[in-house]
């Protein structure tokens, strides 16, 4: 749904056409305030977009919301020489974090969600209860044991340690329980068990494809919750080789009164948002879907 | 896909498909099966923390000879939360979050129920693309938001700073006295447009019939959002609520950013950061009762706001 579409009702009936239209004022009023946030939201973005084409010498004297001299190519390359070139590294490890940890992450969701939806067994309601409770409860509660639990069994400051709890989304099976419920028809069910196939089989064969567009928008939101993440790579890792893109830029914005250039941290800030952004813009109706369940009566 | 779902299953947990089930017996193994990789997973990344947290807040480290000796770990009972009770900074640092809490939430959602609203009205032009502007700031990085905003806010390069030195005003928004609605615009900056999309996406749901029935009768585009349209997403308005909760209580990356460039954000100045620098000095059962208490309040919170909501009246 990347467009807005009326709902039918508002469409079929003749009535929308004989209400009067809303008058010019009132639509210029209405495009005013929402001017107005836009600008609010868009402000800071342009800032680090201008600012990202700066030479240091030109970050404090020159209007920090329109350019100067063009030298985004030149901070570029800066932001990959800085400290070795560890900037490149830092986004390899928010990649596979992000990538292996979403799709660890979805292939459990649904496993658990279709479970849920479509099996009733005792305890059932008590497990989803309690899986929900656990969206209630804030991170750092699980991040700080479990930085004590690894480091008793020496998984701190590898990749394990960030990867692991990043696979577990209460979220994710949520929704997919959600979707398996409303989407996955009971007879499609019960006609693979007549025709013999096991269980497992019906899972991947019938639930998995009618459960794919739901398993985008759990991978998405997982993907971007986990390259996202700052306190629990923060705690688990103190080697900088490990460190996903977060953490490496927020230790920059502190060197920068130790020497690191104003100019890397801003590009490099700038560099670790694109792809986001493009993923976001590409994918915009699984976001909505996902935002919409839950919400919705 | 469906954008129909059945109840809302986070208010209502229980009400999910009430469709009747695959007959259960002989299948229960299948479903126990599906269920164990996440349930493993789950136990060990998300109640055992929990339970190894509440455990390790009823002990004491005893370190003698200066904390080089060698260290007895002894029950301390609930010596723990009395002191932490007791942290004039601990304690500070919940109440500094709660009053932006207060302030910050109702603000968000009032302004993210106001743009939804205008997005659904009928005088709304380029709807897709200010819905696309007010959700980006969702697709950055929490801590990356925040190391922009620490620079835009920095005096020496804040073209904010800068535009009211123009006329006249001299303003440091890392000051003591604005350090706080400061923090407080980096989250609405943050979040708006991502509970803006939450209630839009349930305004869209709402049956023709029932706004067209209303303005039938002759009632003003504003008396249709009042009676009409604010009362069916009410679900909405609950869920993101309940959000907005959870992600004050946690609130960390935007102090924790700030708190490097500014001497105004002391390093307990969010519970989060608290227990943080608990930990940093090996203080370990301490930091594990911070953030149980933490953990209890979050959850009573917006337990409770749920529980709150629920009891009146029925949903609509």
């Amino acid at each position: 749904m990347t467009t807005v579409t009326p709902a039918p009702a508002r469409a079929a009936t003749g009535a929308a056409r004989r209400v009067r239209r809303t008058p010019l004022a009132g639509r210029a009023g209405v495009f005013a305030v929402m001017s107005i946030f836009a600008l609010y939201t868009l402000i800071p973005v342009w800032w680090l977009l201008v600012t990202a084409t700066k030479n240091k010498g030109y970050l404090f004297t020159t209007n920090g919301l329109w350019f100067s001299h063009f030298d985004l190519w030149a901070n570029i390359r800066d932001v990959f020489h800085q400290q070795d070139g560890i900037f490149a590294r830092w986004l390899l490890n928010s990649a596979l974090y992000s990538i292996g940890g979403a799709a660890m992450s979805t292939m459990l969701s649904a496993m658990a969600g279709y479970a849920l939806a479509k099996y009733s067994f005792r305890g059932r309601d008590l497990t989803f209860n309690i899986i929900l409770g656990a969206v209630l409860i804030p991170d750092v509660m699980f991040a700080l044991p479990l930085y004590l639990m690894f480091s008793e069994v020496d998984l701190v400051n590898t990749y394990w340690a960030v990867f692991l709890p990043s696979i577990v989304s209460p979220f994710g099976v949520y929704l997919s329980r959600i979707y398996a419920g409303a989407s996955v028809p009971d007879e499609l069910i019960e006609a693979g068990r007549l025709d013999g196939a096991g269980e497992a089989r019906i899972f991947w064969r019938v639930a998995m494809p009618i459960m794919s567009p739901a398993l985008v928008t759990i991978f998405l939101f997982q993907f971007v919750s986990i390259w996202n993440n700052y306190l629990l790579p923060l705690l688990m890792l103190n080697s900088d080789e490990l460190q996903p893109v977060t953490v490496g830029l927020a230790n920059w914005r502190e060197g920068v009164n130790q020497g690191i250039p104003y100019n890397v941290t801003i590009t490099g800030a700038f560099l670790s948002v694109i792809p986001l952004i493009i993923a976001f813009l590409v994918l915009q109706r699984f976001w909505r879907s996902g935002l919409t369940a839950g919400s919705v009566k | 896909m469906a954008t129909r779902t059945p109840g809302d299953a986070l208010a209502r947990p229980v009400a999910g498909s009430t469709a009747k089930h695959t007959s259960g017996r002989g299948h229960t193994r299948s479903a126990v099966l599906l269920l164990a990789p996440f349930g493993l997973l789950f136990t060990a990344m998300m109640l055992a923390p929990i339970g190894y947290a509440v455990y390790q807040s009823f002990f004491k480290t005893n370190r003698s000879g200066l904390g080089l000796g060698p260290s007895t770990t002894v029950f301390a009972g609930i010596d723990n939360y009395v002191t932490a009770l007791h942290d004039s900074r601990f304690m500070s640092s919940f109440l500094r979050v709660f009053t932006l809490g207060i302030v910050q939430v109702p603000v968000m959602l009032g302004l993210a129920l106001l743009l939804a609203l205008l997005l659904d009205s009928r005088g709304a032009a380029f709807k897709k693309v200010f819905r696309q502007i007010y959700f980006l700031p969702y697709a950055l990085p929490g801590v990356i938001a925040a190391i922009m905003w620490s620079f835009l806010y920095a005096p020496s390069v804040s073209p904010f700073t800068a535009a009211l030195r123009h006329v006249g005003l001299e303003v440091n928004f890392l000051s003591d006295d604005l350090v706080l609605a400061s923090i407080g615009n980096m989250m609405t900056w943050a979040w708006t447009g991502f509970n803006m999309l939450i209630i839009y996406s349930a305004l869209q749901a709402i049956p023709g019939e029932l706004t067209e029935a209303a303005v039938m009768d002759g009632c003003s585009g504003w008396r249709v959002a009042w009676h009409v349209k604010i009362p069916a997403v009410r679900p909405a308005l609950i869920l993101t609520t309940v959000f907005s909760i959870i992600g004050t209580a946690q609130l960390f990356n935007e102090p924790a950013v700030l708190s490097q460039v500014a001497p105004t954000v002391s390093p307990t100045y969010t519970p989060i950061l608290a227990t943080q620098q608990s930990a940093d000095i090996n203080n370990y059962n301490y930091a594990a009762t911070q953030s149980v208490i933490l953990a209890l309040l979050t959850f009573v919170l917006s337990f409770g706001f749920l529980k709150f909501t629920q009891r009146k009246g029925t949903f609509a």
